[in-house]
C-alpha cells in the first residue's frame, strides 16, 4: 500500500512492536521501565516502553532501509525536499553537517557572522575558513538583520573560490533574507547554499509566510522541527535539495551522529510531521492570529515596539516572519534582559530570550489567549511599576568582528588564560556569547577590542546569561599565545 | 432512584448532594455548565464540576463579598465586578443608592444567560439601569483602565480554568492602577484548610501584599465550599478594613442582610492562628 500523510511509518511500527511483546534482551537496560521505577513514575510507562533499541521492525537511523526510510520519504514530501534526514542530535548536528558535507579543509564558505555557533563549531571541527559577510544593523533596535545581496555578490567575487554560502533564514528575531536572489547567485558561480532554517518550519506548513528554503531552490537546510513544529527537544530534519548525494551526506552525519538513536525523538518528529502535513494551516493560522494580537497590544502600552513588517527594506529585511512575537524595550528604560527577568521572577512567566535591547516571546498552537492576556498585562505592569527613562542604556547588539585566525586553527592554539580587562588585542581562542539566543560575541580567532569587553561587562552586569568560555564566570578570556 | 452530584475536595475527600433533577447542561467556548435542583439546598449552579452557589448559602457568600468593601469605602460611587455572572454581587450592590455605576465584567455570556433563566434568585437586577455587562477577559478589561473605580470586587472561580488570570499578580497590578487612591478591591480568597487550597490562597495573598499598601483577609463560614472555611482578601490603597470602618452609618443605609452585620465586620477580620500564620509567612 502507498504511503501518504495521514501515515507515520515509525509511530506505527513502534505501536506494533508494542503489541508484540517482545522479551528484552538487549539495550537499554531498563526494559521497558522495569529496571527504574522511579523513572517510570515519573515520565509514565507509555513512554519508557518505546524507549528501544534499533533491530529489524524498527529500522536503524545510521542505515535506514525500512520504516526509517519510510518516514524520511514522507517527510521530504512534505517539506517539497528531494532527501530528509531525521536528525536527534538537535539542529546543531544538523547546521553541522550540511557544513561538512560543503567543505573540507582550508574550503571557505561565506556566511553572515550572526550565525549560531554551532556553524563556527563546524569550522573548528572540519577546518574550513569563514568568510564573514557583515549583516546589516538596524542600530534603533540594535539587531543583525539578515544578508543583503549586493554584500553576498561581494564577498562571492573577492572569493569566487567559496564552496558554499550559508544564510541564516529567519533569524531568531524573525527577519528573513532575499533568499531567492542568493541562492541565484551562488548557484551561477557554482557555490552550495546551506540554510540554517532553525526558527523556519513553520513557513513550510503556513500560509503567507516568507519563502522556504526548498522553495527557494537552496541546497540543503536544517529545520528544528522542535521549535515551531512540535516535536521533543532535540529532533530536527536535515532537508536536501536534488542536487544533493544523500548518500554521501549519511556518512557525514554518521560521524558525529549517535548509533544509538532516541526512538522518542524518531517518532516525535514522524507524528509531528504528519499533523503539520495534514493540518499545519490551520495551527499556524492561529498561531499568527495570536502574535498580532499581543503585538497590537503590547504595542498600545507605550513604550515598548512590538516590531513586524514595517521593518521590511527590500534587502536586509526581505521578509518578516510574523508569527514571532520580538519586542524592543529600551524606550520603558530597561534592558530586554531585565524585562525577561522580571517577567519571570515578578509574574511567573518564561519567555524564550531577552538580550540588551529586545525580549522575545516564543507563540505557539500550544499557548491560551488567556496567557497571551497575561503576558500583554504583566508587560504593562512592569512599564508603570519598573520603567524608567532611556537614557545610560547601552544599545547596539552586534559589533562587526575582527577575524585574525581561523576558528580551528584558534581553538587548538597555544594559549594563555588572561583577565578580561587585559585582554585587548589579543586573539581570542574561544567562544563568548549569550544563550539564548547563542550568537557568538567573540569567536575563536577573532580580535579582542575594549569595545567587546565593554560589551561584556554590560551583558553581564544587566545580567545576561553568558556562556562558552573555559572560566565559568568569563572574569578571564583564553587567548592565543 | 439515587442521583448524587459529587465534587472531590480532596483526591481523598468528597462532598455530595442529593439530586433531585438536572434542570441544565451545556459547554460554553470556556467551560462546562450544569444546574441542578436538590431538596437541600435548592437549586444549584456548577462550572466544570465545580460548586459555584447554592440557593441555601450564597446569601453568605455574596453578603461578606459585597458588603465588607461597601462599608469601609466613605462614598462608593463606581464599582467594578469581575466574573459574577450568576448576578449574586449586583444584587447586593444595586441596594446602594449611593452607586452610579456598576461594571461588570463576565468572561462567559451563556453564565449570564444561563443564571437569567434558572437562577433568579441571584440573576434578578441585571436590568437595573447602572450594570453595564462587558463578556471580555477580565485581565484584558482591567489593562486599559486607570483611576477609575471606587471598589473592585473579584468573585472569579478557582486558581485552574478559565478564572486562572484572575489570581496573578499583573492582574492584582492592574487593579491598583484602575481604582482611585482611596479605592478598594475584594477578592474571593480560597480556603485555608486544605493543603492545596491553603496554597493556592498563600499564593495569591503574597501577590496581593506585594501589589497593595494595605492588605487584609477575612473570613466567612459557607458550607458547600471545601472545608466550609472560605476567605476573602481586602486590599486597599488607603482604608484600614476595621480602623476605618463606620458601622452606625452603614446601619443607618437600612440595607437588609441575612448573614452581614457591623458586628460580624470586625469579627470576620479576627482569624484563627493556623491562618494567620499561613498569611504571615508569604508577607
Amino acid at each position: 500500500m502507498a504511503l501518504s500523510q495521514i501515515n507515520a511509518p515509525i509511530y506505527e511500527a513502534l505501536r506494533r512492536f508494542r503489541r508484540m511483546r517482545v522479551v528484552p534482551f538487549d539495550v537499554p537496560g531498563h526494559k521497558r521501565g522495569r529496571g527504574n521505577m522511579e523513572l517510570t513514575e515519573f515520565l509514565g510507562e507509555e513512554c519508557m516502553s518505546v524507549d528501544v533499541n534499533s533491530m529489524k521492525p524498527l529500522d536503524n537511523l545510521c542505515h535506514p532501509v525500512s520504516v526509517i526510510k519510510d518516514a524520511e520519504t514522507l517527510a521530504a514530501e512534505a517539506f517539497g525536499a528531494a532527501n530528509a534526514f531525521f536528525m536527534v542530535g538537535g539542529t546543531t548536528s544538523a547546521v553541522q553537517s550540511m557544513i561538512m558535507y560543503a567543505c573540507k579543509g582550508g574550503d571557505k564558505i561565506i556566511m553572515p557572522r550572526n550565525v549560531h555557533r554551532s556553524a563556527i563549531n563546524a569550522l573548528i571541527l572540519c577546518d574550513a575558513v569563514p568568510v564573514y559577510v557583515d549583516p546589516d544593523v538596524n542600530n534603533t533596535l540594535g539587531i543583525a538583520l539578515g544578508m543583503s545581496v549586493s554584500q553576498v555578490e561581494k564577498a562571492i567575487r573577492e572569493n569566487p573560490d567559496a564552496k558554499a554560502i550559508m544564510v541564516n533564514n529567519p533569524t531568531y528575531y524573525g527577519i528573513c533574507s532575499d533568499l531567492k536572489k542568493i541562492t541565484e547567485l551562488a548557484h551561477k558561480h557554482n557555490m552550495l547554499v546551506l540554510v540554517d532554517e532553525a526558527h523556519g518550519t513553520h513557513f513550510y506548513f503556513g500560509e503567507n509566510f516568507p519563502v522556504t528554503a526548498m522553495a527557494a531552490g537552496a541546497d540543503i537546510a536544517s529545520v528544528s522541527m522542535h521549535k515551531s513544529g512540535g516535536s521533543l527537544t532535540q529532533s530536527s530534519f536535515l532537508l536536501m535539495g536534488e542536487k544533493i548525494n544523500s548518500d554521501y551526506m549519511r556518512q557525514v552525519v554518521n560521524l558525529t551522529q549517535t548509533t544509538s538513536a532516541s526512538y522518542l525523538l524518531l517518532s516525535s518528529l514522524d507524528i509531528s510531521r504528519k499533523r503539520l502535513a495534514l493540518s499545519g494551516r490551520e495551527i499556524f493560522e492561529k498561531t499568527v492570529e495570536m502574535a498580532e494580537y499581543a503585538r497590537s497590544e503590547i504595542n498600545s502600552i507605550g513604550g515598548y515596539y512590538a516590531y513586524s513588517k514595517e521593518l521590511i527594506n527590500g534587502d536586509s529585511v526581505y521578509d518578516f516572519d510574523v508569527s514571532k512575537l520580538s519586542v524592543f524595550t529600551l524606550p520603558i528604560g530597561l534592558a530586554g534582559i531585565e524585562v525577561y527577568d522580571l517577567l519571570r521572577d515578578e509574574y511567573d512567566i518564561q519567555i524564550e530570550f531577552g538580550d540588551i535591547g529586545n525580549i522575545l516571546a516564543y507563540i505557539s498552537v500550544g499557548d491560551r489567549n488567556r496567557d497571551i492576556e497575561r503576558l500583554i498585562s504583566a508587560m504593562s505592569e512592569i512599564k508603570r511599576r519598573f520603567g524608567k527613562s532611556e537614557t545610560g542604556l547601552l544599545t547596539h547588539e552586534y559589533i562587526n568582528p575582527i577575524v585574525a585566525e581561523t576558528p580551528r586553527k584558534a581553538f587548538y592554539g597555544d594559549k594563555k588564560s588572561l583577565p578580561l580587562d587585559e585582554s585587548a588585542g589579543y586573539i581570542c581562542s574561544e567562544f563568548v556569547m549569550c544563550y539564548p539566543p547563542g550568537i557568538p560575541i567573540l569567536a575563536p580567532g577573532e580580535l579582542i577590542t575594549d569595545e567587546i569587553i565593554q560589551y561584556i561587562k554590560y551583558a553581564k552586569e544587566k545580567g545576561c546569561s553568558m556562556t562558552g568560555t573555559e572560566d565559568i564566570n568569563i572574569e578571564h578570556l583564553n587567548v592565543l599565545i | 432512584m439515587e442521583l448524587w452530584f459529587t465534587e472531590r475536595h480532596t483526591p481523598n475527600v468528597k462532598f455530595s448532594i442529593k439530586v433531585d433533577r438536572q434542570l441544565y447542561s451545556g459547554n460554553s467556548e470556556f467551560q462546562r455548565i450544569d444546574i441542578f435542583d436538590s431538596k437541600e439546598f435548592g437549586r444549584f449552579l456548577t462550572l466544570d464540576g465545580y460548586m459555584m452557589l447554592t440557593e441555601k448559602d450564597e446569601f453568605i457568600y455574596h453578603e461578606m463579598i459585597t458588603h465588607v468593601p461597601m462599608a469601609v469605602h466613605l462614598n462608593p460611587k463606581n464599582i467594578l465586578v469581575i466574573g459574577a455572572g450568576d448576578g449574586g454581587v449586583v444584587r447586593e450592590l444595586t441596594r446602594y443608592s449611593s452607586v452610579e455605576n456598576i461594571d461588570l465584567v463576565e468572561i462567559d455570556e451563556l453564565v449570564v444567560e444561563v443564571s437569567k433563566k434558572y437562577l433568579t434568585t441571584t440573576a434578578c437586577r441585571f436590568d437595573d439601569p447602572r450594570v453595564h455587562i462587558f463578556y471580555e477577559d477580565g485581565v484584558k478589561f482591567i489593562r486599559r483602565c486607570e483611576d477609575k473605580y471606587d471598589v473592585i470586587i473579584v468573585d472569579s472561580t478557582d486558581p485552574f480554568g478559565p478564572g486562572e488570570g484572575l489570581f496573578t499578580k499583573e492582574f492584582y497590578g492592574s487593579c491598583f492602577k484602575a481604582l482611585h487612591e482611596d479605592g478598594i478591591m475584594v477578592n474571593q480568597h480560597e480556603s485555608p484548610f486544605y493543603d492545596e487550597d491553603a496554597a493556592a490562597m498563600q499564593r495569591s495573598h503574597k501577590r496581593i501584599v506585594e501589589s497593595f499598601p494595605i492588605s487584609k483577609v477575612y473570613q466567612a463560614h459557607i458550607p458547600t465550599y471545601p472545608s466550609g472555611h472560605w476567605l476573602f482578601g481586602f486590599a486597599s490603597k488607603k482604608y484600614h478594613p476595621v480602623n476605618d470602618f463606620n458601622g452606625v452609618k452603614w446601619s443607618m443605609q437600612e440595607i437588609r442582610t441575612r448573614y452581614y452585620n457591623p458586628r460580624l465586620h470586625a469579627g470576620a477580620f479576627a482569624l484563627p492562628n493556623y491562618v494567620e500564620e499561613l498569611l504571615k509567612d508569604v508577607e
